[in-house]
């Protein structure tokens, strides 16, 4: 192995990524008090926060009845019951706090009459704990709500003064003898150096996998790499066959297409124009939650109703809506469907197909965004000097279904989180244990393999064949059959990455080296997902297995735990669901039948 | 006599030529800007024949398919692929735009010549030093300032008062605009550039924003705000339809105003 040099620097927090999460948990942190670097492998506002677009959901009730208690609900009824019950009051209690917060920093939300901040319907967001009519809950900037918030908690890291490591790559988290997390190996892209930042805890902010699949709204960049660092580790991930597919991305180009355009009233259409979302949600139609939707659009091209030459497909028609309301309230989207689809959305309808958006699974965490593993048969145990928030992480507030802007919530409230825990636990300034001289062995010598990888197989083609084989396998609608196949060439997938071929030898702005990390993060993720799906023998949420159509809380109301070793193998455990809250201002939702 | 000319070492080169596969039904060329600061090279021009049967409608449709499948070493940014994260800006057929929402049967016939923004120092290939760029930004204190304690609950807005952040919120500080301006490209040491004056005059026309005075104090300086020379590059280029050139008038205008 060549040898390196390793530059290292010490701070009392670092946070890996710079999205929504990473960002407010970085100012938070500075905030504090504590040193605080935040590293991050692209400049802040280029993380894939910026292209959420219908709103962040709080129960503000600025546009009619709302409670927190009915998030709550919506909330665990959406999650198919999967949601940590605590977590989830802990989220929508903090929301309209956190929203408020945001405008403070200076959100340019868009606004109601009275001057107050604009709230629109969203999936699954009802009144009345699902009985009343649909909630107008979901916090707006016209269509470029991630974009006006990222922006904004970006220009509120500047004001803290936070320090920001922009275009490193984090190659792997360093831990010392007793299991404790100690710091994370990064790459400087610009440089080809490395350099090792010491932190007394290490925040992942990293994100989502999107792109372990062919098609998703998700950037390039959404590529695990937390969970893959949390992986290679030998920890364990949580709940990741649950993978969200949003019932409208743009055919073709993938791209999102917000359900705030159903929000505003858009109707999903198929082949004869049906407004076909009437026959499996009756009460709440094309604003039943996205497993909901995406499952019946699934089913519509399946029975010969989609639209196309190739029936593949389903219209989004908002044409009714009218140009001003479209010129207000949907400005982003008329842009996306007039570039990717050259659609005049005013006269036009949308064509869309469900489209892979969100990982609910992640690194799992209790509400403080300490991550937990289970040990013998404390199912809760914290691992020290390690958290996790933001899609990277599963708190678990979304369980096995996500609703439509509590993504958005879930950054900052447990960002938010995080900080204060750190502060509360860690003492600014405290010294730094002295490392074993071993504690970056690993991390080189993966760094060593893939620099100077010279196998027959290149990053791009072994990407593709994983991103092909999710698509087809681990896809809205599972069987038995795939599952098995899907893991079998997942297995091979990952094994012939040991044979991965990178071209780039140089260590200035490498992007060949970062794509093969980024893909390394990715094989991780994947085998651990659809193993994940192949073992749970029911249907909830995003999980629809059609072997075992109903959802089994007798045998299967538990969280996944999956661990991925060096070859590619899962083994499982489980951690209960909590089903009880943090306080007596709301109950439990026990489990019952899920209707829209 | 006084040699106008590129050093020698900055002189562009005629690279390698990557030609379409055997087959190949409706071949385009891209040449493709490339200096690798590791090999001591000149900077070259690289061709590319990409098959547009089997391409992405998308200059970085292209872009990827190069480096998928021709050559791995190709540089650039990229993130979203939808025009919202700024990452893939570069200068394509002769304008700054962004790779991901330029269609490449909207560029001009024959081939498609791709450089890094210009006039900005190269870090490789297609990707520029953005560092000064971001310095900046901030530079101006983008954040909401106030004076006045918060209220409990959000500070109220009219929706007119929204309004006047419409088309300027929106950007992505993608610095095509900066970079297409001869003035920055001039004095970009101390002229701020059009993305970032855009953004000094968001804060300014917020109405929730108490710090007027400051901002506009903060510009009064022959280089930062008044080396604008009104060329309008910046609202020609912008791939967001945005418009830097009226944000910096207005500016100019409130400076006036306020001497009066």
């Amino acid at each position: 192995m060549s040898a390196y040099t390793i530059q290292e620097h010490e701070y009392d927090m670092v946070v890996v990524g710079a999205g929504g999460a990473g960002l407010r948990a970085t100012f938070g942190l500075a905030a504090k008090g504590l040193k605080t670097v935040c590293i991050t492998k692209v400049f802040p506002t280029r993380s894939h926060t910026v292209a959420a677009q219908g709103g962040i959901s709080a129960a503000l009730g600025n546009m009619g009845e709302d409670d927190w208690r009915y998030h709550f609900f919506d909330t665990i009824k959406g999650s198919d019951w999967l949601g940590d019950q605590d977590a989830i009051e802990y989220m929508c209690k903090e929301a309209p706090a956190a929203i408020i917060e945001l405008e403070h920093y200076g959100v340019p939300f868009s606004r109601t009459e009275d001057g107050k901040i604009y709230q629109r319907p969203f999936g699954g967001m009802t009144t009345r704990y699902g009985e009343g009519p649909a909630a107008q809950r979901t916090c707006a900037a016209a269509d470029r709500t991630g974009h006006a918030m990222l922006h904004t908690l970006y220009q509120q890291s500047l004001a803290h003064d936070a320090r920001f490591m922009i275009e490193y790559f984090a190659l792997d988290l360093i831990w010392d003898d007793e299991g404790v997390c100690r710091g994370v190996l990064a790459l400087d892209m610009a440089e080809g150096t490395l350099h090792l930042f010491r932190g007394h805890g290490v925040v992942l902010a990293t994100g989502g996998y999107g792109r372990a699949y062919f098609s998703a709204t998700s950037a390039h960049t959404c590529t695990g790499d937390g969970g893959g660092l949390v992986l290679r580790s030998g920890l364990a991930l949580q709940d990741m066959e649950f993978v969200q597919f949003h019932p409208t991305g743009i055919y073709g180009a993938g791209c999102l297409i917000t359900e705030g355009v159903r929000g505003e009233g858009g109707i999903l259409r198929n082949s004869s124009g049906e407004r076909f979302m009437e026959r499996y949600a009756p009460h709440y139609k094309d604003l039943a939650s996205r497993d909901v939707v995406s499952r019946s659009m699934t089913i519509e091209i399946r029975e010969g109703r989609g639209v196309g030459a190739e029936k593949d497909h389903i219209l989004l028609d908002l044409t009714h809506l009218g140009p001003e309301v479209i010129h207000e309230k949907l400005p982003g989207i008329a842009e996306s469907a007039r570039i990717f689809a050259n659609v005049d959305v005013t006269r036009q309808p949308i064509p869309v197909l469900p489209t892979v958006h969100y990982n609910m699974g992640g690194i799992p965490t209790n509400y403080h965004g300490e991550v937990v593993q289970k040990v013998g048969e404390n199912p809760d145990q914290v691992v020290q000097g390690l958290y996790a928030i933001g899609e990277a992480a599963c708190v678990s507030v979304h369980g096995a279904n996500r609703l439509g802007s509590n993504s958005l919530l879930d950054l900052v409230v447990f960002g938010r989180a995080a900080a204060n825990r750190c502060a509360q636990t860690i003492k600014p300034g405290a010294s730094h244990k002295v490392l074993p001289a071993s504690a970056c062995d690993k991390a080189l010598a993966n760094l060593d393999k893939l620099r100077n990888a010279n196998g027959a197989s290149p990053t791009a083609e072994i990407r593709l064949n994983m991103q092909r084989t999710m698509q087809s396998d681990a896809a809205v609608f599972r069987t038995s059959k795939t599952l098995s196949e899907g893991c079998e060439k997942m297995a091979k997938i990952f094994t012939s990455f040991e044979d991965v071929k990178v071209s780039d030898r140089s260590l200035v702005w490498n992007s060949d080296l970062i794509e093969t990390y980024e893909l390394q993060n990715l094989l991780y993720n994947a085998v651990a997902t659809i193993t994940s799906a192949e073992q749970r023998k029911e249907s909830r949420g995003a999980h629809a297995h059609e072997d075992f159509p109903d959802r089994d809380d007798a045998n299967w109301q538990k969280h996944t735990l999956v661990k991925v070793d060096g070859k590619g193998a899962s083994s499982f455990d489980f951690r209960p669901v909590h089903m009880y809250t943090l306080s007596d201002d709301v109950g439990v939702v026990p489990p019952k039948k899920r209707v829209y | 006599m006084a040699e106008f000319a590129l050093p020698k070492n900055s002189k562009v080169q005629q690279g390698k030529r990557f030609p379409a596969k055997p087959g190949a039904k409706n071949v385009r060329e891209f040449r493709v800007y490339r200096w690798n600061p590791d090999d001591g090279e000149n900077p070259r021009i690289d061709t590319y024949e990409v098959d547009l049967a089997t391409c992405g409608p998308m200059v970085l449709d292209a872009l990827i398919k190069i480096k998928n499948e021709i050559d791995p070493t190709l540089t650039f940014r990229r993130s979203c692929r939808e025009g919202i994260c700024g990452s893939c800006a570069m200068n394509i057929d002769g304008t700054n735009t962004l790779a991901c929402t330029k269609a490449i049967e909207d560029c001009s016939k024959g081939d498609v010549p791709i450089y890094p923004l210009p006039h900005m120092s190269v870090v490789k290939d297609l990707v520029p030093d953005l560092t000064h760029f971001y310095a900046q930004y901030a530079s101006i204190k983008p954040w909401l300032r106030t004076q006045s304690a918060p209220p409990p609950k959000e500070r109220l807005q009219s929706k007119a008062d929204r309004a006047r952040l419409d088309g300027l919120y929106e950007c992505i500080l993608c610095a095509c605009c900066s970079t297409s301006c001869p003035s920055y490209w001039w004095n970009g040491d101390r002229y701020l550039g059009p993305a970032i004056l855009l953004q000094a005059y968001r804060w300014i026309v917020d109405s929730r924003d108490e710090d007027t005075g400051e901002r506009l104090d903060a510009l009064e300086d022959p280089f930062r705000l008044y080396r604008c020379h009104t060329i309008m590059n910046c609202t020609r280029t912008c791939p967001k339809g945005l418009n830097p050139a009226k944000a910096i008038a207005e500016i100019k205008k409130l400076m006036v105003e306020r001497r009066s």
